[in-house]
């Protein structure tokens, strides 16, 4: 199965220069290469911080555009991991290797199958 | 050795090697998740290896020591390499090949007993088995007890912090302690088991799959475990699982016992039962899942329900009372006893039960006592018999043939 791991941080702590940040930074160069390594990789992509970033909506066929969202909350989405796993502990296990992880936080979310019904919410 | 039969054999390897070769990888790099990276590089490497070098001679030792090696040089070269080294050192004195062979089932076996610790929370131990010692998926196990994935998820990363943090040892239990240990085990299985064979709403095969998981396990146990009740509780759920095509009709309804088509049972687990049970009374030492057995064989065994041997049904309860004196025990004797000597005499079982307490929100009590009402035309005590016994059912099948007995019994 697979599982997109949405990795969280604080750009302040991540960015902050400090041993344990520029630990990770460096760890995370080369993190795609442990996965491939052990075949759990499928694909990643880092993001630039949202300043850069335009939010869109369409409502009423109309569209709309701001700009953001900032930096105000503690931790932002900042990159995802899409991932090969046996199953959601395998890929949590998986995720817990993922370096900033330590300084920040990893969602594991796992990839709609869309052979199955949808949800009844 | 062509690169066909190299993919061939990786294939078997993992078919059939893999969840032997993580037991063994548990016990050497002393971890589970180790274990799970280490055994991932093991196959990596065999992916790679093989069909250029051939396939080894075995499989097994192979992937084994190519995973404890590919493990050493990974903790050497990561940066954690200080606080790994007195674990460097010991897994340095392990030598690999050593008495391998001889070891593989006592691996397996460790793993169970370590799945099944008492120090975890039931539910803990169970799905920790399921994943570890069975090999379902999170996935599958929460599908089957009809949860979230992520509470499956969490009960199996806390059950693996808990056995690392009290840093339960990785081993078969000492001689003193097996006894009480191999109860916990046999409890877990005998839970999975019912989980699935409790269930007769919905066509989820997960369900029949616990069952099937279930027995496995048991067959398992029973190779490498030579205690009497291992033979009981694997009969137990063979005799169970016999029963299965004739225990609920076209309409999902349960069929008791009395009204099973008994042509329908399968007579195949029936005799593997029959000899199991026989073997566990040679050794004379009986125990509480063989007496079980040995109850549900002798209705295995019986032509029609009318010429059940309730003398015989009887006199295993006894045995039973003394080995499990439980208020559950005690009324299926009465239920026996009712059998034997008729509703009145029953009833009188049933009542002695009751009164002695423990069983007040107990719905099988109320409804025994009910059938034995009714049979007795004590039709009042009857209806509110069956009422309180509907009160106290969830499971829609089991309520629904409870309302049908219910009005069986006539307008109130």
């Amino acid at each position: 199965m697979r599982y997109a791991c949405l990795i969280y941080y604080n750009p302040k702590v991540l960015f902050d220069q400090s041993p344990a940040s520029q630990s990770v930074l460096a760890q995370c160069a080369g993190h795609d290469d442990v996965l491939k390594a052990s075949g759990h990789f499928v694909s990643a992509e880092a993001l630039e911080l949202p300043e850069s970033a335009m939010t869109v909506q369409v409502r009423d066929g109309k569209m709309s555009t701001v700009d953001g969202p900032f930096i105000e909350t503690k931790e932002m989405l900042g990159g995802f991991i899409v991932i090969d796993a046996l199953d959601l502990n395998e890929a949590v296990r998986i995720a817990a290797g993922i370096p900033q992880a330590r300084l920040g936080s990893v969602e594991v979310r796992p990839v709609v199958d869309f052979s199955g019904a949808p949800p009844i919410l | 050795v062509s690169p066909p039969s190299a993919h061939a054999a990786l294939e078997a390897a993992y078919r059939t090697d893999r969840r032997r070769v993580r037991a063994t990888l548990i016990r050497l790099l002393g971890g589970f998740d180790a274990a799970d990276e280490a055994l991932h590089d093991a196959f990596a490497a065999a992916a790679e290896q093989w069909p250029r070098v051939g396939v080894p001679e075995n499989p097994y030792a192979w992937l084994v020591s190519a995973g404890h090696y590919k493990t050493i040089d990974r903790w050497r070269c990561q940066a954690r390499l200080e606080a790994a080294l007195p674990e460097l050192a010991l897994l340095a004195e392990v030598s690999v090949e050593q008495d391998l062979t001889e070891t593989i089932e006592d691996d397996e076996l460790r793993l169970i007993f370590i799945c099944c610790h008492p120090a975890l929370p039931p539910d803990a131990r169970i799905a920790l088995c399921l994943r570890e010692v069975c090999g379902l998926t999170t996935e599958e196990i929460a599908r089957a007890y009809l949860v979230p994935a992520p509470t499956i998820a969490q009960r199996i990363v806390r059950a693996k912090a808990r056995i690392r943090d009290a840093a339960i040892p990785y081993e078969v239990p000492p001689p003193h302690a097996l006894p009480a240990r191999l109860d916990s085990v046999l409890q877990v299985v005998y839970l999975i088991f019912n989980e699935g064979y409790a269930a007769t709403q919905g066509p989820d095969l997960m369900r029949e799959a616990l069952c099937e998981q279930a027995i496995r396990l048991g067959r398992l146990l029973v190779q490498l475990v030579h205690e009497p009740d291992v033979l009981g509780l694997l009969a137990l759920m063979l005799l169970h699982r016999s029963r299965r095509a004739a225990r609920v009709d076209a309409a999902g309804d349960l069929v008791l016992l009395e009204q099973q088509d008994r042509s329908a049972w399968d007579h195949e687990p029936i005799a593997e039962a029959r000899g199991l049970i026989d073997r566990a009374f040679a050794s004379r030492r009986v125990g509480t899942y063989v007496l079980q057995a040995a109850i549900a064989a002798v209705h295995a065994e019986a032509p029609t329900f009318a010429e059940t041997d309730w003398a015989r049904i009887v006199a295993l309860y006894d045995d039973l009372l003394r080995a499990d004196a439980s208020p559950v025990v005690a009324l299926n004797r009465a239920v026996a006893v009712s059998m034997q000597h008729g509703p009145a005499v029953g009833l009188a079982s049933v009542e002695a039960v009751l009164a002695q307490g423990g069983l007040d929100t107990y719905a099988l009590a109320h409804t025994a006592r009910a059938d034995m009402q009714r049979r007795l035309g004590l039709v009042e005590p009857a209806r509110a018999s069956y009422r309180a016994a509907i009160e106290m059912t969830q499971q829609p099948a089991e309520r629904r043939l409870l309302q049908a007995r219910l009005a069986q019994l006539g307008p109130a």
